[in-house]
């Protein structure tokens, strides 16, 4: 007998909708709102930073939602908001092939200029 | 203690204060947890708003007055806040709409005292006024989405419509202390009644054409509820005088 098991990590959203957090079936979707992930700029000039997901049920109550979980501190000044079953994500499988070659290539990483100190941001 | 304007700050924080305790029942009991969450943000907005014109009212009447002393120490009918926001939660649809009915008020009112010729009422006006637009959008979009939503959400929005309907008239009937200061709110009547209208027509609800209208909580004759509420909020206070956190 053959099992597979799918495990996901933080972070990790399988494109099969396998996950927890994609409700595919139409008497789950009945009761489930689907999953949102959440993008804050803190500040005019920098990214979008991922800041966690929600669920809501169409992007204009993900943006609502948005504002009421993660920008009560003052976290932000912009909200960008993605359903989750559009992110398409790497496979943990694929963690050696993908991100262990980079690890002895030190040439690779641009620390070797004199940054102004003008700059901002780098 | 019984001048206008002092009686009309106490009416506009009693008005935050006694919505402020019924959303904040919401918390941790919310339908999800993100609109848990947005119902308690708007709580403790409406809180903020009512410790202001607390503040300003004790400032105002000096001895030992204190926003503790004016929110927990009054007694039942020395309270101003109308009859609509002392209504039970009861249900998500009765709650949205209560507070739908009583941001579109708000804004329309905050929009004018901002002018008003008290400088600080005008500051506390006009702070308050950006939350309270988030209340109204916020609010409206529940409104219309369970209104025009499935058979079950749209037959709450009725029962809701059917509870509170009644309570609205009180809001632009302007009390005693409210002909001498602050905004003219029989004014504002039109332009609620309109945006009211425009909503409640894209969810798909009708009002009720006419109905009796009741009145008093401006004046301080309230509902059974407003009882109930004022033990829970007071009882700390009542029990262990002066206590603190």
């Amino acid at each position: 007998m053959a099992f597979q098991i799918n495990k996901n990590f933080y972070g990790d959203i399988p494109d099969d909708g396998s996950g927890a957090t994609l409700p595919q079936t139409a008497t789950e979707t009945k009761n489930e709102w689907p999953l949102w992930e959440i993008f804050i700029r803190s500040k005019q000039g920098l990214d979008h930073k991922h800041v966690g997901s929600l669920h809501a049920a169409d992007a204009a109550m993900a943006i609502e939602n948005a504002r009421d979980v993660y920008t009560r501190r003052m976290e932000g000044v912009s909200i960008w908001a993605v359903e989750s079953k559009y992110v398409h994500a790497s496979n943990p499988d694929d963690a050696e092939s993908f991100y262990e070659p980079s690890e002895d290539k030190i040439y690779r990483h641009p620390t070797f200029y004199q940054l102004p100190d003008e700059v901002n941001h780098m | 203690m019984n001048d206008p304007l002092n009686k009309y700050i106490l009416h506009l924080a009693d008005n935050a204060l006694i919505l402020a305790q019924r959303n904040g029942e919401w918390c941790g009991h919310g339908p999800i947890l993100e609109q848990d969450i947005a119902i308690t943000n708007i709580s403790l907005d409406l809180l903020g708003q009512a410790r202001n014109f607390y503040q300003y009212a004790a400032s105002l009447q000096g001895n030992d007055a204190t926003e503790d002393s004016l929110a927990y120490l009054r007694i039942e009918n020395e309270y101003r806040n109308g009859l609509l926001v002392e209504q039970p939660n009861i249900d998500w649809a009765q709650t949205i709409l209560r507070q739908y009915f009583f941001s579109t008020y708000q804004y329309l009112l905050y929009e004018k005292l901002q002018a008003a010729d008290d400088a600080q009422l005008a500051a506390i006006a006009a702070k308050a006024l950006k939350e309270v637009s988030y209340h109204l959008r916020w609010s409206r979009e529940w409104v219309i989405r369970l209104g025009d939503g499935t058979a079950e959400s749209h037959r709450r929005m009725i029962q809701a419509v059917d509870a509170l309907w009644r309570y609205t008239g009180e809001l632009f009937i302007p009390a005693d202390y409210e002909n001498q200061v602050g905004v003219d709110v029989s004014l504002i009547k039109d332009a609620w009644t309109e945006q009211v209208n425009v909503v409640m027509a894209e969810a798909g609800i009708s009002l009720p054409e006419k109905t009796y209208m009741q009145t008093g909580g401006k004046q301080g004759i309230h509902t059974e509820h407003l009882g109930y509420i004022l033990a829970e909020l007071q009882y700390v206070q009542r029990a262990y005088p002066n206590s603190s956190w």
